[in-house]
């Protein structure tokens, strides 16, 4: 079960794929700090990524760092490896930090059950919006940005329209 | 034989379970769906199931390049003919395999 809204955004230390060790702290600058359960092998994942990618590129420039976390257990799904992490980020050019769970601390700690599932968390890293990027897998029929939405409002001072909504996509894959 | 092979763990199933019979039913088909759930690892690999959903008409599966895949407890990958990602056969995919 998913952290509460208005919890406190665990505590992370983690490799990511440019080679450097990446912490909460490190992201104290950032306006919005959004946290995205991910990986390489889910086709929910890879539908969204283009539409992630927009995210963290249209608001980089108003303080909203991404960061996404891949926590997947790699000796069954060896697509999530560090190594192919580091591949498809650097072949897609990810404009977020994208981070390896190794031990799936952060997984557990979020409560984390599918990819992608967002964790948005304001300037004081209380969770303000839990779920899905928007209402469809399928960029053609979505219609409701629920991620866009809630940074903006938040970026706005204001609530979030939506806290709250139904993450679709492959379950986070538990080490045994 | 139309066979939709799936795991639970993958939220696909019900969308292209859907699709196939809109499809079907299109069609003027009333073929039965044949659904089998693949519930471990040694399951997967002994239907060669290379991920949830898979669809196989009278044994063939209705995308050959995801077919040979590692079988995998996994959600599968299907490319629409634009080339975005989905997690479902496309339509065009369905009705090809189905002629």
């Amino acid at each position: 079960m998913s952290i509460d809204l208005g919890s406190e955004a665990p505590f992370f230390a983690l490799p990511g794929v440019d080679g450097n060790d990446h912490s909460l702290d490190e992201y104290s600058d950032a306006k919005l700090l959004v946290v995205v359960q991910y990986c390489n092998h889910c086709p929910y994942v890879l539908a969204w990524e283009g539409r992630l990618m927009a995210v963290a590129r249209d608001y980089a420039q108003q303080g909203v760092r991404v960061v996404a976390v891949n926590s997947n257990d790699v000796s069954h799904y060896p697509e999530d490896s560090f190594e192919q992490m580091k591949a498809r980020a650097a072949k897609l050019g990810l404009p977020f930090d994208y981070l390896f769970d190794e031990s799936q601390s952060l997984a557990h700690a979020l409560g984390a059950e599918r990819t992608p599932e967002v964790f948005l968390f304001d300037e004081g890293r209380r969770l303000r919006y839990h779920g899905a990027i928007d209402d469809s897998r399928d960029e053609t029929t979505a219609n409701r940005d629920y991620l866009r939405g809630a940074i903006d409002a938040l970026l706005a001072g204001e609530e979030p329209p939506v806290a709250e909504t139904e993450s679709v996509g492959c379950t986070v894959k538990w080490k045994s | 034989m139309i066979e939709l092979l799936f795991w639970e763990g993958c939220p696909s199933h019900p969308e292209a379970k859907a699709l196939l019979e809109q499809v079907l039913a299109e069609l003027g088909r009333d073929d039965q769906i044949v659904m089998t759930e693949v519930r471990s690892d040694e399951e997967a690999e002994r239907l060669r199931f290379p991920g949830s959903p898979t669809i196989r008409i009278d044994g063939n599966d209705v995308d050959l390049e995801g077919a040979g895949s590692r079988p995998a407890l996994t959600c599968r990958i299907y490319h629409l003919p634009d080339g975005r990602v989905s997690p479902v056969p496309s339509r065009e995919q369905l009705e090809v395999a189905l002629r």
